[in-house]
């Protein structure tokens, strides 16, 4: 294999440890006014995320960072091209994780209300803006050749040459509400999973009810994008396997097996991802003007050494990633209930004074 | 306006305020590192109570950083993506090296030392916030070294067809060495930062009375560390400047204004009337200085703008006014090496107030005025930081790679002027929002202080342990958001 399909293999992989990982934390946050009806309620949401989403944050980053290393026109024409979209995106991620941190520093209820209100948005839209980037990215969107600073007649010149309204087609856009929904349904198996008593009960009655309405968007948007895929045989099988995963999961929370719903939701959205890289190979961003603008994995990439050196960076840290990573989720695996959340400190007072034994 | 000049207010803004809690979060995590180490050997409760009062400012400062740090990796792209493709090859891999060495290792290891009070052994628990630390360490080293490659491309070849950096030595890009003594100099000014917030604050607590005997230790580390961050601010700040000489000679001459070539140069520190070119009235000049940190000898001959000009006209072409602006360069030069090092006075008085066991009577003039200082000293290393990046970005202009792209040259061609004013009236504005809400809540937990004894749990772990033994399933979490 070509050192440049590994990196489009690995940043696809990146791309689905972070749906993966952040869907879920966006999913409890997209569901904390629904499920989140009292203050206790919200904060064991807030709190099956709180040790680990910073960590599921940094997958985007590091799929920012590759892309760059490896594919520096792709890294380039989609983040010019998508401008203001990534803008609203950065915004809410810059709210959301604000939020996390500053919401239980202070013991006021406008302030706490107003906090969640930005954990809410800043898990709605990247959820959605990205799903909608990603049909872009699949589907087409207009990009074509301008003379820049750079010597012409290379790939160098392919620009996006549309408008931020470009972006909101409709097989985007079904693309943006299958990840917010889809995360949604992610989100709230992993409150299932994560919780005991009244948060689990609603969670998994969310998770039943938007994942109802998330498989039949997630069916129709993903045999769409068979439209663009360049090898149907391979895209249409995993997404058909995505969608019994998918329903998968929905009887796993039936059965009250959430371990086994969160796996399958999270091989849902791996396959469903998988399936639109596999189908856009090697092709990394479509021209919906001509066919010879699409960036490819060629002549988008960087040069061998980089991507030589790069190789070795990723494969001897990865695995080392992995380990601690998830040696996190091991150590915060138990459920959380209402009844293990401390009180609020009083005005004035720190409020981590509070602990198993400040009863009397 | 143009997109480019809205472009570079935007990264300039941006990047600025990302800079004012990167060394708070450098030099923070190690404050906090050694306090706790201090108390898992000891044992005295007194440095989990600093570990305590001082982790919660440092989360505050952490989680600005974070959020603020995930625009910088993104907006290459949006704003400069000429430059991207120009550079990506050569600057993407520090870029990627540092998420996957550096910031998987603060956020997952801080997620734990957050949280994992009482789910990890004392000693285990210890070493999140280590490994936490170092990764703020790793994570400076990649992209100063990237940054250091804008101000001297090395390790690259230009690739003929393409036009495009080409990486062909990495070494060279992360070993050289304006990469290395940048990486010292931005690290003894982090530390200078996060030490004049340790002391400030600690000796604040000193002065109001509260928990004296729990602050007097973190008054006097950090002043000791102010002190040692001074001197070596000063020997890196010598040789990054004898580095620039030979790298950058328009940047250094720009840093004095110095117009033309001189042996002897003095340095002044201040000068009225316009910098404009022609003569800039000294008023107080210390002569032979400027040869002296340029070349490291009094007689050396210092390049001026003038003749540094033609010769770069030379060496990349005429038509470019290859001067930056030389106020700008003049005046961040000066702050920078004013204010930064202003902390290591306030750390000389404030291990001479409280040596010893001693705490002065506060209520008098003394007390008001070390209040006064301690206040100044916060603000001086921050706004020396901002001095320092200005000074060497902007020093850099009009280049964005030195010798290699203009600045001009390396924005995004399509992005639009209004597109630009969006994200940057949008930042700009989240950003001072931000600031706002973070400075109340700062003074809001100074204020409070530190927990008392009474209020620790001292073992959270062995109570969780035992909770866990007694099949207590509904043991109250020790930490939650």
């Amino acid at each position: 294999m070509d050192l440049v399909t590994f990196w489009f293999i690995l940043i696809a992989v990146l791309w689905v440890g972070y749906f993966v990982l952040d869907g879920f934390d966006q999913g409890v946050g997209i569901l904390l006014p629904f499920i989140g009806t009292d203050d206790l309620r919200r904060r064991v949401m807030i709190n099956t995320v709180g040790p680990v989403w910073d960590g599921n944050e940094v997958w985007l980053l590091v799929a920012g960072g590759a892309t760059f290393a490896a594919f520096p026109l792709w890294y380039a024409t989609m983040f010019s091209g998508f401008y203001l979209a990534l803008f609203i995106i950065l915004l809410a991620l810059i709210l959301r994780g604000v939020a996390f941190e500053f919401r239980g520093k202070r013991d006021s209820d406008r302030w706490r209300a107003n906090w969640d209100r930005a954990i809410f948005i800043g898990s709605v839209v990247p959820a959605t803006l990205f799903g909608v980037a990603f049909g872009n990215v699949v589907g087409g969107s207009p990009i074509s050749p301008i003379e820049t600073t750079l010597p012409t007649g290379t790939a160098n010149d392919l620009n996006f040459t549309g408008s931020f309204f470009d972006l909101l087609n409709p097989f985007s856009l079904l693309l943006g509400v299958m990840t917010l929904l889809v995360f949604t349904t992610h989100g709230a198996i992993f409150l299932a999973l994560k919780t005991r008593g009244e948060v689990r009960t609603a969670a998994r009655q969310a998770a039943l009810r938007v994942g109802v309405a998330a498989a039949v968007v997630a069916v129709g948007a993903l045999l769409w994008a068979q439209a663009f895929s360049g090898r149907v045989a391979v895209t249409l099988p995993m997404v058909l396997l995505a969608a019994v995963a998918f329903l998968g999961a929905l009887a796993a929370t039936l059965r009250n097996r959430d371990g086994w719903a969160f796996i399958l939701t999270s091989v849902t959205i791996a396959l469903a991802v998988s399936s639109l890289f596999v189908g856009m190979y090697p092709n990394v961003m479509v021209s919906s003007i001509d066919e010879a603008f699409n960036l490819t994995v060629f002549n988008a990439s960087s040069q061998e050494y980089a991507l030589m050196i790069m190789t070795w960076v990723a494969v001897i840290m990865t695995p080392v990633v992995l380990v601690y990573q998830g040696w996190t989720y091991w150590v915060f695996r138990k459920r959380i209930s209402t009844s293990m959340i401390p009180p609020h400190p009083p005005t004035g007072r720190a409020d981590d004074r509070y602990t198993g034994r400040v009863s009397s | 306006m143009e997109a480019l000049d809205l472009a570079r207010w935007q990264f300039g803004i941006t990047t600025v305020y990302h800079f004012l809690f990167v060394p708070l979060t450098i030099g923070g995590a190690f404050f906090v590192a050694a306090f706790q180490t201090a108390w898992v050997r000891t044992g005295n409760v007194k440095y989990l109570q600093l570990t305590k009062f001082f982790g919660k400012l440092f989360l505050i400062n952490f989680a600005m950083g974070l959020v603020t740090g995930i625009v910088q990796e993104f907006q290459f792209g949006m704003n400069w993506s000429v430059y991207s493709r120009f550079v990506g090859d050569v600057f993407g891999a520090p870029l990627a090296m540092e998420g996957l060495l550096a910031f998987f290792m603060e956020s997952v290891f801080l997620g734990l030392w957050i949280f994992g009070w009482d789910r990890l052994p004392k000693g285990i628990h210890l070493a999140t916030i280590w490994a936490a630390a170092i990764g703020t360490l790793a994570s400076a080293y990649f992209i100063l070294a990237a940054n250091s490659w804008m101000q001297h491309p090395v390790g690259y070849l230009i690739d003929d067809e393409t036009g495009r950096a080409v990486l062909n030595d990495i070494g060279a890009v992360l070993f050289q060495d304006t990469a290395v003594v940048t990486f010292f100099h931005t690290m003894f000014a982090s530390f200078m930062t996060a030490g004049a917030a340790v002391a400030a604050v600690a000796g604040y607590k000193m002065v109001k009375g509260r928990q004296i005997n729990v602050f007097r230790p973190a008054v006097k580390s950090a002043s000791i560390v102010m002190i040692v961050a001074a001197v070596g601010l000063s020997i890196t700040g010598d040789m990054t400047s004898k580095i620039m000489v030979e790298q950058q000679p328009m940047k250094m001459a720009a840093a004095e204004g110095l117009y033309e070539t001189e042996s002897q140069a003095p340095f002044s520190i201040l000068t009225i009337g316009e910098i404009n070119g022609n003569s800039a009235d000294c008023v107080l000049c210390v002569p032979g200085l400027l040869s002296f940190l340029a070349t490291g000898s009094f007689d050396g001959e210092v390049q001026g703008i003038n003749d540094i000009q033609a010769e770069y006209e030379q060496r990349f072409g005429a038509g470019v006014d290859y001067r930056p602006i030389v106020p700008v360069t003049y005046w961040s030069f000066r702050l920078m090496i004013g204010l930064g090092l202003l902390g290591a006075l306030f750390g000389m008085w404030s291990l001479w107030r409280y040596r010893g066991d001693r705490t002065p009577n506060s209520n008098g003039r003394m007390g008001k005025f070390y209040v006064l200082a301690a206040t100044t000293v916060v603000l001086a290393p921050l706004a020396a930081n901002s001095a320092g990046w200005i000074f060497t970005e902007m020093g850099r202009q009009p280049w964005v790679v030195f010798g290699e792209q203009l600045t001009s040259a390396g924005v995004s061609p399509l992005v639009s002027p209004l597109e630009v004013w969006i994200s940057l009236i949008g930042f700009t504005v989240v950003y001072a929002v931000l600031a706002f809400i973070e400075v109340k809540l700062l003074l809001y937990y100074i204020r409070k202080g530190a927990l008392e004894r009474d209020e620790l749990v001292e073992d959270p772990y062995a109570d969780a342990v035992a909770a866990e033994n007694s099949d207590d399933d509904d043991r109250t979490l020790y930490f939650a958001y």
